[in-house]
């Protein structure tokens, strides 16, 4: 059984590499739910924390076999259905000519869906943004290390990582 | 090819003394405090635009006659400008997204100008359809609504896919340019002591934190998104040019005009981004953010680009002469020989005999030269598009139905006006908001910490 997390600790770091070292250690260490704040994405740092795939990709993919089908079946059902005009002596359902729309309501659908879905998987907009340290947007990482007993054993780690800041949240 | 490997043989994008502290402080400072160059280049915007304002004013009170339009020729500036501004657009879509998919990590320090210059010139070629509609107020009739007429948009119309990729492309890109902008607006809401900044861009970030899960979505929804940009690009312009291709006229009828539009889109828009970076990075000092290689590798691709235009010009003439079609063959002579052969050749000079210039690479490095050339190809593209309009459509099929055509002040205010439209947006854009992407940048630093002086360059961005 997981002890109950208690708090967390929060190393501050200025160098990337360092950043990435310490989580991969703090990982091997048997450290669970470790988060990192960074000014840009640092690559690696995925693997270094163990994190899971995004689930964006899916949300996009449904939508935009949505926003596809619906723009094809609407063209479709206004031109043969609903008021069946002849243009041109042209079949009612003449499909080439619906394709340009399909494609643009299938990226329309499925762009606007995949923002959407970013700021729901990052829980965005938050009102009272919980932020570690201003400077984790500037020039500075942040590793944090959630706390199930004291804290001590997470503290000396994250100093002995080379964390020029340790501090318990 | 690694990481290593492309440092090894390429110069660092960024001068290694740069860390990512300078970078915040160094991009957001024309936000804390901008300089005189720029209240003296929105005065000028804003007059141009005020010029624009009163023209399409006249034009809605009195009508589209002030315009002097008449049979034949019912298109004339309104649709020069609509497809220049369209053009304009992708070339920040082509470094935003398709230079992300081929891991140029050079687009790192232009895509958000690049972008943002997307945004607005297709929002200044959003206009133009609107204005040339006449009675504007009815432009909601080109959205298909259950209405008291009981009748739908035609969808076999060219004129009605292009409402759906101009809107969608203006969507599209606005998500893409918002999502970069994210984490940005963060650093500046950390960064800013102004209360009421805080509060605005506190609200534009959606409380953004940087945690790494966060940039994990992030990460893959960028990439998504440039994916989708990508083709969606193409579909614009090649909509945009099935205007004239589905139609049945001499000179617009061609196979060639999709691909022919989207270079010709490709190569008017880098030389637009090339003449706003130019002004950018001398006037808020971002030299070394947007170097010498940054501007050196968009001129190779103007390069390509005239060349691309080039060959179409080449391949409409040589088919016009293989087709053994009097009609298509009349057209082209009429076009580089006609009473509109002035605007034929200014379009192959700027457009293909000026940029032969970046063969050269002193003339690729030399700021000044590029800046003038940019210029040159700016106003060749606007030609390219006036050329194909007017001359196909002032002598078609009968010499009975013959005209003339020439443009009248309040054509030429609208167009005056929408340049300062665009650039107004311009300059906003350039004051209130980040105009280089921090968290990109950061990405491709050699030296991040500035504490380590031979360390090789992490694995980053691309």
């Amino acid at each position: 059984m997981a002890k109950a997390v208690t708090g967390a600790v929060v190393g501050i770091f200025d160098d990337p590499q360092t950043l990435l070292k310490a989580g991969k250690a703090a990982r091997e260490r048997g450290f669970k739910n470790l988060d990192a704040y960074m000014p840009y994405f640092v690559h690696g740092i995925n693997e270094a924390l163990g994190l899971k795939r995004s689930w964006v990709p899916w949300a996009t993919l449904l939508a935009g076999v949505t926003g596809g089908s619906l723009g094809f079946l609407f063209q479709a059902w206004t031109s043969a259905v609903d008021w069946p005009l002849n243009v041109g002596g042209k079949p009612f359902v003449s499909w080439p000519a619906f394709i340009p729309i399909t494609f643009e309501t299938t990226v329309l659908f499925a762009g606007v869906t995949t923002l959407l879905a970013l700021f729901a998987a990052c829980r965005l907009p938050q009102r009272n943004p919980k932020i570690l340290d201003s400077r984790v947007t500037d020039d500075h990482f942040a590793l944090v290390v959630p706390i199930t007993g004291t804290g001590a054993e997470e503290e000396r780690f994250l100093k002995d990582a080379g964390a020029l800041d340790v501090k318990k949240v | 090819m690694s990481v290593e490997a492309d440092v090894l043989s390429n110069p660092p994008l960024i001068p290694p003394r740069i860390t990512m502290a300078d970078v915040t402080a160094d991009v957001l400072r024309p936000i804390e405090k901008p300089g005189k160059l720029w209240y003296l280049g929105m005065s000028i915007s804003l007059a141009a635009l005020l010029f624009g304002v009163w023209a399409v004013a006249m034009q809605q009170i009195h009508g589209v006659g002030v315009w002097g339009l008449r049979n034949p020729v019912m298109w004339a500036f309104d649709i020069t400008n609509f497809v220049f501004w369209i053009g304009i657009g992708h070339a920040g879509t082509l470094i935003s997204a398709i230079l992300f998919l081929l891991r140029q990590r050079w687009r790192t320090s232009i895509n958000r100008s690049a972008e943002a210059m997307t945004i607005f010139a297709v929002m200044t070629a959003g206009l133009f359809p609107l204005i040339h509609l006449g009675r504007t107020w009815y432009a909601y009739w080109l959205i298909p609504y259950p209405n008291e007429r009981l009748l739908w948009v035609n969808f076999r119309s060219p004129l009605l896919w292009d409402v759906f990729a101009v809107s969608t492309y203006l969507t599209i890109s606005l998500c893409f340019w918002y999502q970069g902008l994210v984490p940005d607006l963060a650093s500046v809401r950390d960064r800013t002591t102004s209360k009421l900044k805080k509060l605005i861009f506190g609200i534009f970030s959606l409380g953004w934190t940087g945690s790494a899960r966060d940039w994990n979505h992030y990460e893959k929804a960028y990439l998504l998104l440039a994916a989708l940009s990508t083709p969606l690009v193409l579909s614009v312009h090649s909509i945009v040019s099935f205007d004239f291709a589905v139609s049945l006229l001499p000179g617009w009828h061609t196979t060639i005009f999709p691909p022919y539009f989207v270079a010709g889109a490709i190569f008017s828009g880098f030389a637009m981004a090339m003449t706003l970076l130019v002004v950018l990075r001398r006037v808020f000092r971002l030299e070394e953010y947007i170097g010498i290689y940054h501007l050196e590798m968009m001129n190779k691709i103007i390069l390509v680009t005239s060349w691309m235009v080039g060959y179409a010009y080449m391949t409409e003439a040589f088919t016009a002469w293989y087709s053994e079609n009097p009609y298509e063959r009349f057209t082209f002579w009429n076009r580089a020989f006609g009473p509109f052969a002035w605007a034929y050749w200014i379009m192959v000079t700027c457009n293909f005999f000026i940029p032969q210039l970046f063969w050269f690479q002193r003339a690729r490095r030399h700021i000044l030269t590029m800046f003038i050339v940019s210029i040159f190809v700016n106003i060749g593209m606007w030609f390219e598009r006036f050329t194909i309009i007017v001359t196909s459509l002032h002598r078609d099929f009968l010499p009975a139905s013959w005209d003339t055509y020439a443009p009248t002040i309040y054509e030429i205010g609208m167009t005056v006006g929408s340049f300062g439209f665009f650039m107004t947006f311009f300059f906003l854009f350039a004051r209130f908001l980040p105009s280089l992407s921090l968290a990109e940048v950061k990405g491709v630093l050699v030296n991040p910490s500035g504490k380590k002086a031979h360390q090789p360059a992490e694995a980053v961005h691309g």
